[in-house]
């Protein structure tokens, strides 16, 4: 069923009584051509461009839990490209553009926002860096724009402007990059995919690889064994314990990074704000909420949860930055498994076993790719080269010497 | 999370520094062969394992000493703290 205005005031006018799953809830089948492993939003839309751009019909999606449920439905929903690096700013900005005509694309309304980021300048150096970040954008045909004091002064007058410590300079604004609603993307997708042809398979495990003689046959999962001409890993936090699964360790850790939603307020803050000084981000859903977060905890984590340090220290950022806040009541807070790379950026790449696809490394800025992600991973599957925009992602490249390191931390994941 | 020092007691995990997988101890010999690869895996693999992890902790804002923690990445739970030190000397590897 196509969705459109029309389609609403139809069923509006017959009670709402002919709306369908938006997907069905298929049995896995014996084999697939391709089989990707994890139903976040990167497997799912890797699925979608598989069957939407390349071409390829026997597809599955297999997910252990409920699709969503992963970091894709526990992001903070910040979109931009305001990257620096030549390995990483082509990429993001593919993303950003896949973004715009996303919802048309695939027929879903995924509230989509381009409301802008506006990156805070606190010092003479930061401001220095920021311009050239900013013309890195813009050489990679990205848009961003330097402000001075005053004209954040008129966009944001209630931030925290004559702060001591961190007065504010100026800021580096990106008017395209948003919000996006997450879940609606993975749905979004999801349905995408489905009426494609792809089977996206709920509530199945996968427990390990069938690996003959050097090539993946296809996966071991608690529905049985499903076998595959290829198989693709996209599930993000659990890359490490998915991967030693085919005997492999990976530049990654796992850790932990929370994220809060306050009550519901009147529009309040027209953009996304991130404070240049400590580590604190903001931006206000569509249902009035303050989402914001700051810093992973910092140490190594499959929990779903963090510890309070983090949560003083992102309530201190906001308050240094953002008095108003102090007044405000915390709704909820949650915590996700991030797949923290040693240089903080990802890998989208093939390993040393044939037939065996991976896609990982994605850090705490994995859900602004999700597009470019998983065009990029389909276009790897389907033809066995990289995507122009990722060929720096390849696992070599730290053995090479040729980290992407925007952060310059070089290889301590908690730094990044 | 309270990390127990085995001299000063029980100390608020805040007042330290994460380091990473104890491996990190291991650091191969740099002048054998194969020794490129051996700083290869290293520097950037790691086991990175959900349960029992033992990792490396500095006791910055305290008695700077490193300590082996052993701890459970999925419930957060910490078993055993040892110092760093007597570690790497059980491996031969300090003075
Ligand atoms: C608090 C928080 C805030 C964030 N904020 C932002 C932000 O503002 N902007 C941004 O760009 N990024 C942000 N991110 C990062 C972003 O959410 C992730 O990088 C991205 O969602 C990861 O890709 P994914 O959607 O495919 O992951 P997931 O949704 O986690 O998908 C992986 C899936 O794999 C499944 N899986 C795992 N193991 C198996 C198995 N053995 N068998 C079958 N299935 C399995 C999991 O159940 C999961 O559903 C944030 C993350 C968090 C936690």
């Amino acid at each position: 069923m196509r969705y459109s205005g029309f389609r609403v005031l139809q069923q509006a006018m017959t009670g709402h009584k002919g709306w369908q799953p938006a997907w069905r809830d298929p049995d896995p089948k014996p084999h697939y051509d391709i089989v990707i492993i994890g139903g976040g939003g990167h497997g799912l839309a890797t699925a979608y461009y598989l069957a939407r751009q390349f071409g390829q019909a026997n597809i599955a999606v297999l997910e252990k839990g409920w699709i969503g449920g992963g970091n894709v439905g526990r992001n903070t929903t910040i979109i931009r490209s305001n990257y620096m690096l030549d390995g990483n700013e082509p990429f993001y900005e593919f993303s950003l553009k896949l973004w715009e005509g996303l919802e048309q694309d695939f027929n879903y309304n995924a509230m989509v926002s381009q409301r802008g980021i506006l990156n805070l300048i606190h010092s003479d150096a930061q401001r220095d860096a920021f311009t050239r970040r900013g013309n890195a954008m813009i050489l990679n045909g990205a848009d961003a724009e330097l402000l001075t004091a005053e004209q954040v002064r008129r966009e944001y007058p209630f931030l925290n402007f004559n702060n001591a410590r961190f007065p504010i300079k100026g800021g580096l604004a990106q008017r395209r990059g948003g919000t996006v609603r997450h879940d609606a993307v993975a749905w979004g997708y999801a349905r995408g995919a489905d009426r494609r042809g792809v089977d996206i398979i709920q509530h199945c495990e996968v427990t390990g690889f069938r690996i003959e003689n050097g090539i993946c046959r296809g996966v071991e999962t608690s529905r049985g064994f499903i076998g595959a001409g290829k198989v693709g890993v996209a599930v993000a936090g659990n890359s490490g314990r998915m991967m030693a699964k085919a005997g492999m360790r990976l530049p990654i850790e796992s850790h932990v990074l929370q994220a809060f939603v306050s009550e519901g307020l009147k529009p309040v803050l027209p953009g996304v704000i991130t404070f240049g000084a400590g580590h604190f981000y903001c931006s206000q859903s569509d249902k009035g909420g303050l989402v914001f977060g700051g810093d992973i905890d910092g140490y190594n984590s499959y929990a779903q949860r963090g510890n309070l340090p983090v949560v003083e220290d992102v309530a201190e950022g906001g308050m240094a930055l953002f008095p108003g806040l102090g007044r405000v009541r915390l709704l909820r807070m949650w915590g996700g498994i991030m797949d923290m790379s040693m240089d903080g950026s990802p890998i989208i790449d093939r390993t040393h076993i044939d037939g065996l696809y991976f896609n990982g490394g994605w850090c705490y800025g994995g859900f602004k790719a999700t597009p470019a992600s998983g065009w990029c991973f389909a276009h790897l599957l389907a033809t066995d080269t990289p995507h122009p925009t990722a060929t720096a992602y390849r696992f070599d490249r730290f053995e090479r010497g040729r980290m992407i390191d925007e952060k310059g931390m070089g290889a301590q994941p908690n730094l990044h | 999370m309270i990390i127990h020092h085995p001299f000063l007691g029980p100390c608020d995990a805040q007042e330290f520094t994460y380091l990473g997988d104890a491996s990190l101890i291991d650091r191969p010999d740099g002048v054998t062969e194969g020794a490129e690869a051996a700083f290869y895996n290293y520097q950037y693999l790691r086991d990175n394992p959900a349960g029992l992890h033992r990792e490396l902790w500095f006791h910055e804002q305290g008695d700077r000493s490193w300590l082996v923690v052993t701890r459970d990445t999925v419930t957060h739970e910490i078993t055993s703290v040892e110092l760093a030190r007597d570690v790497a000397r059980a491996k031969g590897r300090s003075a």
